[in-house]
């Protein structure tokens, strides 16, 4: 199976666990030294979202066990952690296309992506654009500098994915929607 | 005397802990620190900004209720407070100071345009961003 299969297979059986825990998904009923820790792993992955941020790794950093993970995480932040590792890498390309001249294949690899296919399909899935119009809209109109601090700005622009990538992708092509999700290629 | 904002408060998990964070690990000073039964009104300065305090409020607060405290403190610790900041001379120095002496840093100063700024966070969860402006 290629890389980029294995992804949206990995997010596909995410976004049906979703589902399933949606019931337990009382947030007042977390503890807050859990989600300081569940703040810490969210934190890391901030920081290095090109990294790779394996559930069992993000457990260590949170120090909760791994069964447990991904779920505590999706209740705390509303988002599976790799959904959430997903728009940090898409806001960072976002970045790096408007604000480099690095090839998008740099900015591929740099921004965690293992191959230029996966990259460019999942970017226009989530903002709609393709890379290469994303630069082109930024270089005929760059914006002006203002007054709010630019890492400020930039958590702003943070793509908004508040469903999997195979479903958004899916209610975009519209008719098919009866096709099964975890054979979405 | 002169008009404007006096003191800004935040919510903390521990008064305790945020006092050995602020005036430890960051450098500010106590301005206020009194008790009245089970209420502690406390109060800390940045060195450099004596007309400015910065409140350390738990979010047991009596005017608040059981519930009401538990979704602040969640939101506290899930790190969903506005943001904060902290205008510094000289981003790279603050940041080894401030690591070195166990500030828990969620970003590595970065340059943008000629400014400079780091991110960390206080033992509670509230964010603050360290910027060097333009000199």
């Amino acid at each position: 199976m290629s890389p980029s299969s294995r992804y949206i297979r990995r997010m596909a059986r995410a976004n049906h666990a979703d589902r399933d825990h949606a019931h337990h998904a009382d947030h007042a009923d977390q503890d807050p030294e859990l989600l300081r820790r569940l703040l810490r792993a969210r934190d890391r992955m901030d920081a290095a979202p090109h990294e790779d941020w394996s559930v069992r790794r993000l457990g260590r950093v949170s120090g909760v066990s791994e069964a447990h993970f991904a779920r505590s995480f999706k209740e705390a932040f509303g988002v599976p952690p790799h959904r959430y590792l997903l728009t940090r890498r898409i806001e960072r390309a976002k970045t790096l296309l408007r604000e480099t001249d690095l090839p998008i294949t740099d900015i591929a690899f740099q921004t965690g992506w293992q191959s230029l296919g996966t990259f460019g399909r999942t970017f226009r899935d989530v903002t709609g654009e393709t890379p290469r119009a994303v630069r082109a809209r930024h270089r005929a109109a760059p914006p002006k500098p203002d007054r709010v601090p630019v890492c400020f700005v930039r958590a702003v622009q943070r793509p908004d994915l508040t469903i999997a990538v195979s479903e958004k992708r899916r209610k975009e092509t519209g008719a098919k929607n009866t096709l099964d999700e975890r054979k979405v290629p | 005397m002169s008009q404007g904002v006096q003191m800004v408060g935040l919510y903390v998990r521990d008064q305790d802990e945020a006092l050995a964070f602020y005036v430890e690990k960051l450098g500010f000073k106590v301005h206020t620190d009194v008790k009245n039964g089970d209420y502690r009104w406390l109060t800390v300065q940045h060195p450099d900004q004596p007309s400015f305090q910065l409140g350390l409020f738990t979010t047991n607060q009596p005017t608040v209720d059981a519930a009401t405290a538990k979704s602040l403190s969640a939101i506290v610790a899930k790190g969903a407070m506005p943001p904060l900041v902290m205008v510094v001379d000289d981003c790279r120095g603050a940041y080894d100071r401030m690591r070195a002496r166990g500030v828990e840093f969620t970003q590595e100063p970065v340059e943008r345009y000629g400014t400079v700024d780091a991110g960390f966070r206080d033992p509670s969860g509230n964010g603050w961003k360290l910027i060097q402006t333009r000199g």
